[in-house]
């Protein structure tokens, strides 16, 4: 296997190892900044793509996320939990090695999964399609058992995360326009999301989104 | 390869592993103080400890049963032969065919049986209360160890320490992103089996936080210097197990004298800077509550099994 494939493959099993870690963290400020290092990872991985294959429009994707998904989502983030008040927050979270074990289970079932369609692909990426599809699936393991809205909503772009991972790994990524079109859905979603928790707050006087569960008042 | 030379070898090995391991000890104690701005004991303090502790008489408690007296032995001699297992001057030892990596998780847990039935012998508060968390933690960290031996029997295909560390000694250089998450797991395993400080505390004696200490408050003289004898032994294995797995270069072949000094320099190296880091990793550590202790093992375990996952994955 060339260093370049060698180097992908490394920068995968850290993104996955991201994923875990987010699973299992309970500061919402800490799983920003782990989120933030997620982007570095994914963005590393499509430069050394970029840079082995020679498909620049994958340089353009890889400065995108940068700049979206290091800089500006995590910023906007940063600066919604200070508004909210929520900065120092501590999330009870129930029994974090049996969700570690649920989500190794997710992990094995995603590479048995994604080996016989990475048999389909020929790009030099496509082992890890496994760790990709992993990831998405541990994005959403945490926005199921997060009762908060942040780390749900950090779930979600999380999930998104991977699926960029998976597109790239297993077809060099997908058309710039596609690619332009996503970053914006995903920030104009955070924004949107951002005045969603103000509502949900002032509503709920809470952050916890069992409170939505009841809908009528009784 | 000649059967007497490699026999000499493993003497040697084995020689030096007992000799050396209080040194190791010493030289993580002084780095210790240094980082917390103390100064440092000295740098054979161990072996002066051992040798005040051989010299002094032995108390017994009134209660103990023979096991409480033969422990001590069966501690240091379970440690004494995995060090004579783990490949740490030379490979194809011809002693190693005699146990495996399945195997010397093994002794590990059967020195860790006997202190633990010591600890409950004597029946005070203090050694039940030491043994029932001394299982707790271990029954948690030999799976963790044992995935984190068997991404590296993988790659290898040889449940062999020493083919093991022959092969990766031996292999052009690769990137292994099995082999970097089985090297955290198998960190946060040393740490823990090694009763280090996110887990244990080894200088402590407060009943709140100790572990290891609280087992073996009955012991003393030529006893308790025996069991710290093997603590050292002990570390001193974990140590060179990790260094083996992760680290290879420049160890010798069995027989081969010529390369012995370069075997034993570079050794010395991997040894202190590792006695160094583990310092430095104690320091910057705050010690765990003990029901946090599940979650930092079975995080190494997660580490260990997704090694070997993306082993089968990208192979490599």
């Amino acid at each position: 296997m060339s260093l370049a494939g060698q180097i992908v493959n490394l920068l995968a099993a850290l993104l996955l190892l991201i994923s875990f870690a987010m699973l299992s963290q309970r500061r919402i400020l800490t799983l920003i900044h782990l989120f933030a290092w997620q982007g570095v990872a994914l963005a590393a991985s499509t430069l050394i793509v970029a840079y082995s294959t020679g498909q620049t429009h994958l340089y353009f994707s890889a400065a995108l996320t940068v700049a979206l998904k290091v800089v500006l989502i995590p910023w906007v983030l940063h600066r919604l939990i200070d508004r909210l008040n929520v900065r120092w927050d501590v999330e009870t979270l129930i029994n974090i090695p049996t969700t570690m074990l649920i989500g190794i289970a997710l992990a094995i079932f995603a590479f048995a999964l994604a080996t016989p369609i990475s048999q389909l692909a020929n790009t030099i990426t496509r082992s890890t399609l496994g760790i990709a599809l992993a990831s998405v699936l541990l994005a959403f393991l945490m926005m199921i058992v997060r009762r908060k809205a942040v780390p749900q909503v950090i779930g979600f772009l999380a999930m998104e995360n991977g699926l960029f991972f998976a597109a790239t790994s297993a077809t060099y990524g997908m058309p710039l326009v596609v690619e332009l079109g996503v970053a914006l859905d995903v920030l104009v979603g955070t924004f949107i999301f951002g005045i969603f928790f103000f509502h949900i707050r002032e509503q709920f006087d809470s952050l916890d989104i069992r409170h939505m569960e009841t809908l009528k008042e009784d | 390869m000649t059967s007497t030379s490699g026999i000499a070898f493993q003497l040697l090995q084995s020689l030096f592993v007992v000799l050396v391991a209080p040194l190791l000890m010493g030289w993580v104690n002084q780095c210790r103080a240094w980082l917390q701005n103390r100064i440092a004991p000295p740098l054979l303090l161990p072996y002066y400890t051992l040798a005040k502790l051989f010299h002094k008489d032995a108390v017994i408690a009134r209660d103990a049963s023979p096991l409480f007296r033969l422990t001590p032995y069966i501690l240091f001699g379970c440690m004494w032969l995995a060090a004579g297992i783990v490949p740490v001057l030379a490979t194809a030892l011809p002693f190693a065919p005699a146990a495996d990596i399945i195997a010397l998780v093994g002794v590990f847990a059967l020195a860790r049986v006997f202190s633990a039935l010591a600890a409950m012998d004597i029946g005070t508060s203090f050694g039940g209360l030491g043994a029932r968390r001394e299982m707790l933690i271990g029954f948690l960290a030999e799976p963790a160890m044992l995935m984190t031996m068997f991404t590296a029997a993988f790659i290898s295909g040889s449940t062999q320490l020493t083919t093991i560390v022959h092969t990766l000694a031996h292999r052009d250089f690769a990137v292994h992103p099995s082999l970097a998450f089985a090297a955290v797991a198998f960190l946060m395993v040393l740490l823990a089996e090694n009763a280090r400080i996110p887990i244990d505390n080894p200088t402590t004696h407060l009943e709140l936080t100790m572990v290891h200490e609280a087992m073996i408050l009955e012991y003393s003289a030529r006893h308790l210097a025996l069991i710290e004898w093997a603590v050292a032994i002990k570390l001193f294995a974990y140590m060179t197990i990790g260094i083996a797995l992760f680290l290879p270069w420049g160890i010798a072949d069995a027989g081969d004298w010529a390369a012995l000094p370069l075997a034993f320099a570079a050794l010395g190296v991997k040894l202190v800077l590792a006695g160094a880091g583990l310092a430095l990793l104690e320091t910057l550590l705050a010690k765990l509550r003990l029901f946090l202790a599940p979650e930092f093992l079975s995080s190494a375990f997660l580490l260990a099994v997704l090694g070997m996952l993306i082993h089968f994955l990208v192979r490599g």
